[in-house]
């Protein structure tokens, strides 16, 4: 038995060899780690990289984005759809500032992605060379982790590294920067993929006391709420936590990133909590005896004013990341560890329970939100048409099974409130960071790492004119997204605001906009501008029933709201109606 | 809660990296928040590097940064601690002219009490070191003043805690 593990410890720490350039060992390492499509621009100091993908090109697919900020989004897309690490590369200076837009939103909404830079040779960093810029320095505050490598024999470790450091614990974005000189260098090349780094500890160790105590709290309570985020996505642990809340008889709703875990339609979710999420679960988080967050970060949009937020309840925290845990909201248990394997042990713990009296209340409250808002929005008598009915036929039609992408702003509140969601990663929008330009790139990305989805991304005509250049980009790929854009001749949200707080003045927000149809036609993409209620279910069939991408744009209301509204400052408690 | 500011060590076992300062400092600057000295070094584990920095903060904010160190990549771990719970030295340099070394007897007393440390003397001028508390150094500091100081520089504070740092059965674990 000794000598196997000898053998085996042996052809283990064998290593095969090869000599060649860096460039040419950043691709082996990129295929060693199961690349297979990374977004990019080529420029003078990456130009040996993408010299080597030419040769490399029936192995890796390299998409040029008409931006590097499209680049990351893109490979953000990607990430959030498939749980796969995204890639984008660009080069130095500019290439690489252009990026950190992305990094930024990556790294608030934890998406696993690996960021590629090309940088001047190693004799002129710190000169002011073209394009040199500090992008190490940059993207520091906005990393999981970064590094700049100057030599070639460094590539392969830092990249293991950085895959690993990418997507395990809490993912996020990592940026690798390479000097011109590194990427020329010739060496000796062997990769052996990290499993460890000893300074870092991706997911701590779950105390099982915690989960006892969480346990008895859960299984006393005659209130319990949850609110669940991105954690159970990013962890995995749609099951278990379906099977936790469903024995349990838990009362259920979401942060925006963490919808589409369980069903829309499942009769625990009870919706979307925050600033713009609905009525019941929002004014209950101040009601329940106990709060139960899952995989959250208690965001300032999702809990209103803090001094007010929750105080009656015991909080259970279940959380990856210690930092989390009682930065916001003080947590009365904290269960650390990470989601699947935490909700897969407290499971045997719980009671069996159904907390019938006290869902009543949530469908009391979601009839007074369907009165007053919900009804308005989805069946609306008045003439003009709105965001939320366009959402409704989208529904109908994809019957819940597309991802959808949304921008940033009024549409992206109404599409993460009304959209149906069959199937768990299909809400890609960014949360934390709230990145207008956010949707057409990332939804191209997302096309691509799940050609077999539905995608339909759906933009205001503000933010989609921030990345509209990425048209191009779809165009040139072909990637059969569908794009749909709300176009309400406003920057709607920000509008909004200066409608309620700001006595109506309009600063800088109207827009005067092209021909978006002739735009997109430009680009050889099917389109249609809707601007009737009765032309919208056969321009959403028409979309949905072309093969390749399409473009929709439809004239909605200019100045429709959206309700419920936590106003800034103001208590989950106190969300207004109209 | 803690309404006072109090002062903190914080030490922060870390890997030797080049970057790590930058990522370190951005997480007090994100919350403006004064690092009133800050010391690196090589730590008692060989590889290991330490870094010593002093804020003057409320307890829960530092709980948070704390937290915030501690998930950076290469942070082996970060603590914080009160002025009681260490043992702590500053070091300082003053550059005199020598006349008064020879010139005014009181400059010799001063030196003499305050257990500083005459480093070098020439013609022109001589070097004194004294380490010791902040109070300690302030108070030198002003006592020679009064002769005239040609350069003064004082180091950030070093300090070791009273109990024990567990690191090394730390990274055994952190070992894969």
């Amino acid at each position: 038995m000794k000598e196997i593990q000898t053998i085996q410890s042996q052809t283990k720490t064998i290593k095969t060899t090869e000599r060649i350039s860096g460039s040419e060992a950043i691709i082996k390492c990129l295929l060693a780690e199961g690349v297979d499509i990374i977004y990019g621009y080529p420029g003078g100091a990456i130009m040996p990289v993408y010299d080597e993908l030419y040769k490399y090109q029936d192995d890796i697919h390299h998409v040029l984005t008409r931006h590097e900020q499209g680049a990351t989004h893109s490979a953000q897309g990607y990430a959030r759809i498939s749980g796969k690490v995204g890639v984008a590369i660009a080069t130095s200076g500019p290439g690489a500032t252009n990026l950190i837009t992305g990094i930024a939103d990556a790294q608030i909404d934890s998406t696993p992605m690996v960021c590629i830079t090309g940088q001047v040779g190693s004799h002129l960093l710190g000169s002011d060379a073209f394009q040199e810029t500090d992008i190490v320095g940059i993207s520091t505050p906005v990393t999981k982790w970064n590094h700049q490598i100057t030599k070639a024999s460094e590539i392969p470790e830092v990249f293991a590294k950085a895959f690993y450091i990418a997507k395990s614990g809490r993912p996020g974005p990592v940026l690798i920067d390479i000097t011109k000189d590194a990427q020329f260098e010739e060496f000796d090349y062997s990769y052996e993929k990290c499993t460890g780094i000893r300074s870092y500890k991706p997911v701590p160790e779950t105390d099982i006391t915690t989960l006892e105590t969480a346990a008895d709290l859960i299984n006393t309570a005659k209130k319990p709420m949850v609110v669940w985020g991105q954690g159970v996505i990013l962890g995995e642990a749609e099951n278990e936590f379906k099977a936790v809340i469903e024995k349990a008889g838990l009362p259920s709703a979401w942060t925006i990133l963490g919808a589409s875990a369980i069903p829309t339609s499942h009769p625990l979710n009870v919706g979307m909590v925050g600033m713009h999420g609905n009525y019941a679960p929002n004014v209950l988080t101040n009601e329940c005896d106990v709060l139960i967050a899952i995989g959250m970060r208690f965001d300032d949009r999702v809990t209103g004013n803090l001094a007010t937020y929750a105080k009656q309840a015991k909080i259970i925290h279940f959380e990856i990341d210690p930092a989390e845990v009682d930065k916001n909201v003080k947590t009365d248990v904290a269960v650390l560890g990470d989601a699947k394997t935490s909700l897969k042990a407290l499971l045997p713990l719980l009671n069996e329970n159904s907390h019938t009296e006290w869902h009543q209340k949530f469908k009391d409250l979601y009839q007074i939100e369907f009165d007053k808002v919900i009804k308005n929005d989805l069946y609306p008598t008045k003439e003009g048409l709105t965001m939320g009915e366009v959402l409704k036929e989208i529904n109908i039609q994809t019957k819940g099974e597309a991802a959808i992408v949304s921008d940033v702003g009024q549409h992206q509140m109404i599409a993460c409130r009304y959209a149906d969601f069959n199937v768990s990663k299909s809400n890609i929008t960014s949360g934390g960071l709230g990145t207008m330009g956010f949707a057409l790139p990332a939804a191209i990305g997302a096309k691509m790492a799940a050609p077999e989805r539905e995608v339909v991304m759906i933009a205001g005509d503000g933010g989609y004119q921030m990345t509209i250049q990425e048209l191009g980009t779809l165009f040139q790929q072909r990637v059969p997204v569908k794009i749909v854009v709300l176009n309400n001749e406003f920057l709607g949200m920000v509008r909004q605001w200066q409608q309620l707080f700001f006595d109506k003045r309009y600063a800088s927000t109207e827009m005067v906009n092209p021909d978006f149809v002739a735009i997109a036609k430009g680009y050889h993409i099917d389109a249609k501008k809707v601007t009737q209620r009765d032309d919208l279910k056969s321009a959403v069939t028409e979309m949905i029933d072309c093969q390749g991408p399409y473009f929709l744009e439809v004239c909605v209301e200019k100045e429709d709201n959206v309700f419920p509204m936590i106003p800034t400052g103001a208590s989950v408690s106190d969300i207004r109606l109209e | 809660m803690s309404i006072e500011k109090n002062l903190y060590t914080v030490s922060i076992y870390t890997e030797n990296n080049i970057g790590l300062l930058n990522r370190i400092s951005a997480i007090f600057q994100r919350r403006h928040i004064n690092i009133e000295s800050l010391n690196t070094s090589v730590s008692e584990i060989e590889g290991v590097s330490k870094f010593t920095i002093l804020v003057r903060m409320h307890e829960e904010q530092i709980k948070k940064i704390i937290g915030q160190i501690e998930k950076q990549v290469e942070v082996i771990k970060a603590y914080y601690h009160s002025e009681e719970d260490t043992i702590y030295q500053e070091s300082c340099l003053f550059k005199i002219k020598s006349d008064l070394l020879f010139d005014e007897r009181q400059i010799q007393n001063i030196i003499k009490e305050s257990n500083a440390r005459i480093v070098t003397v020439n013609k022109e001028f001589f070097v004194l070191e004294k380490s010791g508390r902040t109070q300690e150094i302030e108070l030198l500091y002003r006592e020679l003043s009064a002769f005239g100081i040609m350069q003064f520089t004082r180091s950030g504070r070093i300090a070791v805690t009273k109990d024990e740092m567990k690191i090394s059965t730390m990274l055994k674990t952190f070992q894969h």
